[in-house]
């Protein structure tokens, strides 16, 4: 039996590295609470996650493929379709979106599922460590 | 890494509240800066902020998921800009200031307005800070990875 490294990490793995990304945009959100015309963005967690999982050269979505090392890599939708605009419930007169208590609210939703993420990963870390001394 | 991105953002959220907290500071001290003529006098000054757009050439090269999205990466003080409200004409002949009609002119600084941007100022200061705390732990918590 071979220890992979895949499928011992699981979906871990990916999820902590999304809610890295997570975090940094509803940062950014904060950052600008204050600007006028700012769009508050976020990411829909689940549907990349699965694409992560799929892998991210998958022939459903409509990347281009580049068959020379000199062809550029074009998406057919833009890069920033990853990135959705938050519907705003209280827009303010200058075009600015964001609410600075919701965005809190899910940046400290987002911390704690990335620490469970966190666990769930270091915990398997241990069962491999484990399983390596055989102990 | 982009955890250590949000440190950037937390601090230029930081740096542009703490811009704003002080353009907010020095109207307030001089509200009352009588001045003779109209050209001389104290006007409200306020800072314009902007979002910071990614650099666009490392977007067209391609790359990794959301790394290299047209998103921006924190908050830039563009200006600072004088607001054009009207000046107060105060009618004081016995001021050593006034001009030959009598007249002394007051800077257009509204105290309410500065005092409510000067709490929307530190509160926003706040969340900066607390969001730099929430990846410090973040990050802590990484290095323990394994262990």
């Amino acid at each position: 039996m071979n220890i992979s490294f895949n499928n011992a990490l699981g979906v871990h793995e990916h999820a902590l590295e999304l809610r890295t990304n997570r975090a940094e945009v509803l940062a950014n959100n904060l950052a600008n609470a204050d600007t006028p015309g700012f769009k508050a963005r976020d990411i829909d967690f689940q549907s990349l996650l699965s694409e992560q999982m799929q892998g991210k050269s998958n022939e459903q979505s409509l990347k281009m493929t580049t068959t020379n090392g000199k062809h550029l890599p074009v998406n057919g939708t833009d890069d920033s379709a990853d990135l959705l605009y938050r519907t705003p419930s209280q827009p303010s007169l200058d075009g600015n979106t964001v609410d600075t208590q919701t965005e809190k609210a899910e940046f400290m939703k987002n911390t704690l599922q990335y620490q469970s993420s966190f666990q769930f990963l270091n915990s398997r870390f241990k069962g491999i460590t484990t399983a390596i001394k055989g102990q | 890494m982009s955890l250590s991105q949000i440190f950037d953002i937390a601090g230029s959220g930081m740096s542009a509240q703490s811009i704003r907290l002080n353009t907010t500071a020095s109207n307030i001290a001089n509200a009352e800066t009588a001045s003779s003529s109209e050209g001389d006098v104290y006007r409200a000054r306020k800072p314009v902020f902007a979002a910071v757009q990614q650099d666009a050439m490392r977007q067209a090269m391609g790359g990794d998921f959301l790394a290299d999205t047209p998103e921006s990466k924190g908050v830039v003080v563009k200006g600072i800009v004088e607001s054009d409200a009207p000046l107060e004409m105060r009618y004081q002949p016995d001021h050593p200031q006034a001009d030959d009609r009598g007249y002394v002119f007051y800077p257009n600084v509204n105290i309410v307005e500065e005092m409510a941007d000067m709490m929307s100022a530190s509160r926003s200061f706040q969340t900066n800070v607390e969001i730099m705390d929430a990846a410090k732990t973040m990050m802590q918590r990484l290095l323990t990875l394994g262990q």
